[in-house]
């Protein structure tokens, strides 16, 4: 899974400095209308630098417009999967600390923010409701030093962009069956006739990137 | 090495293993699949930005409750959980299965099974079940039909049977329908990993005496 290369550690007292002035970030935010439900903000590209920021910096004032935005839909993607308000309010506030935990294996290139969060939680819904390990592919990442190019970042979120627009045109009935596949209501063998999803441009764009990555790693 | 592989994933195995609906078995087969394959990585990590689109679109309105925040700033300053020791790329074993195994090839504890095959069934749920398989070179695993799903990928050495021939990356996709008789490549001993969603019915050889040992 995940290789953690800079474990975060803090001592109380910079903890207590965390949490005081992540709370007021989050404060401040509430104020403006940045992070509405206004769909166009959603996928905004500006989350890579969010996470960015937490990778580099420990920013606690991206970490809380992060939060404020992805914490209440991850509750509300688990209680559509099975799980009780209060469970789910404890696994999003789980999945979050991940987030910042592993903020440097983010790839932009690779998957938006709200895919990568979407991970995270999926992988938290099958250790907590499913209690089952998750084995996961062999993590690749560019490292301390290499960089992704900004353009591939820029591709992949449009990609991403139209695929969701693509999602929000299909017939109802087809929608509803592959939300009810993500959270979980459907066996891999009712899953077998969820074709004609368009990921034909995305599939290519991720290659590219692995293809980069690859190139990078040697 | 990594654009040999010839034999892939179906789109419905990794959409429900993006979705995580499979069981713990069949997610072991994948993840080992992918960390040998590129071109069903990025097919799998599309089926994740389906899900990221998902979960998108939920309704914010579920608000977390005052003092999460704090909460979760607290969680991080715990620090992040111990990270797993890293594994050798150059292995016989992806990541995924040397997490099961605890190490490369010569940590897998096998039992023989009969005829020089071995096996060792790694500890995953009940739905369904992963092992290790070991064919000497040459040597044929006993003519099997099957109730569910098999997926066999190979991590060493080739096998072929009345299908095609399979080598390291390649995964082969069985169900009810196939009869076959894996034969391992006369040049190295092959190791397979195996998946089934139910218990294998071995047809010709020693059918009774042998479907305990292979079964668990
Ligand atoms: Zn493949």
């Amino acid at each position: 899974m995940f290789t953690e290369i800079d474990t975060v550690t803090l001592d109380d007292v910079a903890a207590q400095h965390v949490v005081k002035s992540a709370v007021r970030g989050a404060k401040r935010f509430k104020g403006k209308p940045v992070n509405g439900p206004n769909k166009c903000c959603d996928s905004r590209k500006e989350w890579v630098d969010h996470v960015r920021r937490i990778r580099d910096a420990k920013d606690q004032i991206a970490f809380a417009e992060l939060f404020q935005h992805f914490a209440p839909r991850i509750k509300a993607f688990l209680i559509k999967s099975g799980s009780d308000a209060a469970l789910a309010e404890e696994c999003a506030q789980e999945v979050m600390a991940t987030l910042w935990h592993k903020a440097h294996l983010f790839d932009p290139t690779r998957a938006t923010v709200a895919t990568w969060v979407f991970t995270i939680a999926r992988n938290k819904r099958i250790d907590v409701l499913r209690k089952q390990r998750r084995p996961e592919p062999e993590d690749l990442w560019w490292g301390p030093e290499a960089e992704p190019e900004q353009e591939d970042v820029l591709a992949l979120q449009q990609e991403t962009a139209q695929l969701r627009d693509a999602m929000a045109a299909l017939p109802e009935a087809q929608r509803q069956l592959i939300e009810k596949a993500y959270f979980g209501d459907l066996s891999h063998r009712e899953i077998a006739s969820q074709t004609g999803l368009p990921l034909g441009t995305i599939k290519s764009r991720i290659r590219l990137a692995l293809d980069r990555l690859r190139h990078a790693m040697n | 090495m990594r654009n040999e592989i010839k034999h892939h994933m179906t789109d419905d195995l990794l959409m429900a293993y993006a979705a995580g609906n499979l069981p713990e078995a069949f997610d072991l087969m994948v993840a080992t699949h992918l960390s040998l394959c590129d071109h069903c990585r990025a097919r799998s990590e599309s089926f994740d930005a389906v899900g990221g689109c998902v979960l998108q679109e939920q309704d914010a309105s579920a608000s977390m409750s005052d003092g999460s925040l704090a909460a979760t700033m607290a969680l991080i300053a715990q620090g992040a959980p111990k990270a797993k020791p890293a594994h050798p790329t150059c292995a016989v074993l992806p990541a995924p299965l040397q997490d099961y195994v605890g190490g490369d090839v010569n940590a897998i504890k096998w039992k023989p099974v009969g005829m020089g095959v071995k096996q060792a069934i790694l500890p995953t749920t009940s739905e369904a079940t992963a092992r290790l398989l070991f064919i000497p070179a040459g040597a044929a695993v006993p003519d099997h039909s099957h109730n569910g799903i098999e997926l066999t990928m190979v991590l060493q050495g080739a096998f072929s049977d009345e299908i095609d021939r399979f080598a390291r990356g390649d995964v082969e996709i069985a169900d009810q329908s196939i009869h076959h008789t894996p034969t391992a490549d006369i040049s190295e001993d092959c190791i397979c990993l195996a998946v089934t969603d139910a218990p294998l019915k071995f047809s010709k050889l020693m059918p009774r005496l042998f479907q305990p040992f292979l079964r668990i």
